[in-house]
């Protein structure tokens, strides 16, 4: 075999094992989605099963039949959380991302006292972590009257996004050429014009990426929110997770049949918001 | 009609004084080039004309109108960037019709302008395309599209071309002296080369750490530079400057040799003073080998050994040694030359210039 030859079939075997190794890594990381879908359609005694069955022996959809069979039939108030959910998390991402763009855009553009100090503040707020400050935030609510409520929620979770959106939009602001809204208000824009004409559009990846963090953040977090909620009227699906927990017995199949209710709008907004992070858009403004 | 007039105009930032008072007039459909080293404040006085900087003193006045506190987009300018700025997110026509569409201008007066100018430089092809489709070239073209398409009463332009590989840069340097006489506005041009500044202005403005050392025409400044600085800046290769002392008649030098005092300057000049001595490469050539040779009025010939040659084809750049420095001269109808040869060379010193030492201006009449 000439020297060529065996290159080729040293650098096909190679895309092969390449291939192999990332299916497995995906499979690892896939395995606790996939089991959690696979355990919502099993019995019981199967997901308790030793040693484990990794084929389904059968299949049904009965766990979600009675999630949403109501009160006394093995229901949980799943639309009630999901509605809790959904104002929360929509509320608090949008108030974050609000706010975030206004910092973001500032520390990126300008120059003012004590600015670098404020970024290591922000910074710092993300190393405590939120259980820490749970009892603190019990405490003050609970004085305030707003322990159970859609208020409390949206306050807790926009000031734990805060930070991080206007770190992240900030470097998406500072990746926007400075020329480029002088330019514009060159053009005629006002400063506002030039932003929302020209700078906006060019940050977009970042700031659908900073909402997309801020909404599974709030999505998800489990731990503040078993504190501040009580009832149907602010509990969040995560918190409703707890519902298939009794004395003595959890219900893990009803369980993973609300994870997966959990999963599948946080996946859908993903997948639909992931054509706005498209990096890249800014080259060709200036030489490069 | 668009006269631009500065006076006074000062910029500081917090205690540190960047443009410290400059006056300037410039004429209607005039172009004015500002030129200078790095940090000598001639985009920051461009920035503050287009109103991106506000002004720390002072008045800017664009057509009779001050315009101080205006923001850009009332002061009817136009501006083409370093960097291009031009929108990546939109295509080429929408980046030339932007500040029509911003303005509100109708849909058919819209396209008509930007196919004016898209005509103008030549962008046809490239109208549905994209910056990051483009060539360094075509961009440079586009961003001067967007600053025609707006019909400014002045062009601003910010080292418009330094971003181009060289042979580029000549070709743009063309268009750019075509579209002014075709547009016929007044054009402020900043750049660090002396050679477009030269090529392209009606007038030169020459600044140096925040101050105007010279303004005048390309020839004035290249031939009667008004101080040590402009000297040194303007011409390529640069006029051999070197310190010397005025003494019974003569120049002499530190290192001991010496030169007769140009006739013109003996008048201004007295014993012990202090000056710096200056000829261009054009005017201190091999002997027979000069621009001038044989018309000349005041030639000192010496016999000089040659340190280094430049070949440039036509002429040729011989370092002769003198004084223990080298000095730069030009030779024209070049013969082969090498290191160590001595030749006879002439000092032209009815060309010569003579600068104090201690004012760095001129000390012509």
């Amino acid at each position: 075999m000439d020297e060529n030859a065996s290159a080729r079939l040293m650098r096909r075997a190679l895309t092969v094992a390449h291939r192999v190794g990332l299916f497995l890594a995906m499979l690892l990381i896939c395995m606790p989605g996939i089991w959690i879908v696979l355990s919502s359609l099993r019995p019981t005694v199967e997901i308790m099963a030793k040693p484990p069955v990794w084929i389904p022996q059968q299949l049904s959809f009965d766990a979600y039949v009675a999630m949403f069979s109501g009160i006394g039939k093995g229901g949980i108030p799943v639309l009630d959380y999901f509605r809790n959910s959904l104002i929360i998390s929509v509320t608090s991402t949008v108030i974050a991302v609000a706010i975030g763009m206004a910092g973001g855009y500032a520390f990126a553009r300008y120059r003012f006292r004590g600015k670098s100090g404020m970024f290591l503040g922000l910074m710092l707020t993300r190393t405590v972590p939120g259980i820490a400050m749970s009892l603190p935030l019990f405490f003050v609510y609970a004085r305030l009257g707003i322990i159970d409520t859609h208020f409390g929620m949206i306050l807790a979770y926009v000031a734990l996004n805060i930070p991080f959106t206007i770190w992240l939009i900030d470097g998406f602001f500072r990746q926007v050429p400075k020329d480029l809204a002088e330019a514009a208000q060159i053009d005629g824009c006002t400063r506002w014009q030039a932003f929302w004409q020209v700078e906006f559009p060019l940050a977009r990846p970042g700031i659908a990426s900073a909402g997309i963090f801020a909404f599974l953040t709030c999505w998800n977090e489990f731990a503040l929110a078993s504190q501040l909620t009580r009832s149907v009227n602010s509990k969040t699906l995560p918190v409703g997770l707890l519902d298939y927990t009794a004395e003595f017995t959890i219900d893990w199949r009803g369980m993973c049949a609300l994870a997966v209710v959990m999963i599948i709008p946080a996946l859908t907004l993903t997948y639909i918001v992931q054509k706005h992070l498209v990096g890249g858009l800014t080259s060709g403004a200036v030489k490069g | 009609m668009a006269t631009v007039s500065l006076k006074k105009l000062t910029k500081r930032y917090g205690n540190m004084e960047i443009v410290h008072g400059i006056d300037l007039d410039i004429a209607d459909r005039e172009f004015i080039a500002l030129v200078g080293p790095s940090g000598c404040g001639k985009s920051t006085t461009l920035r503050m004309i287009a109103g991106l900087e506000d002004i720390s003193g002072g008045t800017i006045d664009i057509g009779g109108r001050v315009v101080n506190d205006l923001p850009p987009r009332s002061r009817n300018i136009s501006m083409v960037f370093q960097s291009y700025a031009l929108y990546p997110h939109m295509t080429v026509r929408e980046n030339l019709g932007f500040s029509l569409k911003i303005a509100g201008a109708a849909k058919d007066d819209m396209d008509r302008r930007v196919a004016e100018a898209s005509a103008i430089l030549g962008l046809d092809e490239l109208l549905e395309r994209r910056p990051s489709q483009l060539s360094g070239g075509q961009r440079q073209r586009v961003a001067m599209g967007r600053a025609i398409v707006r019909d400014p009463d002045v062009f601003l332009f910010d080292e418009p071309l330094s971003n181009l590989d060289a042979k580029l840069r000549t070709q743009m340097r063309t268009e750019i002296k075509k579209l002014h006489a075709k547009v016929k506005s007044t054009v402020i041009y900043v750049t660090h080369d002396q050679v477009e500044a030269m090529t392209l202005a009606d007038r030169i403005v020459i600044m140096r750490s925040g101050y105007i050392e010279q303004v005048g025409t390309p020839d004035e400044v290249f031939s009667r530079p008004a101080t040590h600085f402009v000297a040194g800046f303007i011409g390529s290769p640069p006029m051999n400057l070197h310190e010397a002392t005025v003494s019974d008649g003569k120049l002499v030098f530190s290192g001991g040799d010496s030169l007769p005092l140009p006739g013109q300057f003996k008048s201004n000049t007295a014993a012990g003073d202090k000056v710096v001595f200056g000829i261009r490469p054009d005017d201190f050539y091999p002997t027979g080998h000069g621009l001038s040779s044989g018309g000349e009025t005041e030639v000192h010939r010496v016999e000089l050994p040659v340190s280094i040659t430049e070949p440039l084809g036509n002429e040729t750049l011989v370092f002769a040694e003198f004084n223990g420095a080298d000095w730069v001269s030009r030779m024209l109808n070049p013969k082969p030359l090498k290191a160590g040869d001595r030749i006879g060379m002439s000092f032209d010193l009815s060309r010569a210039h003579l600068f104090s030492a201690e004012t760095g201006k001129s000390l012509r009449n």
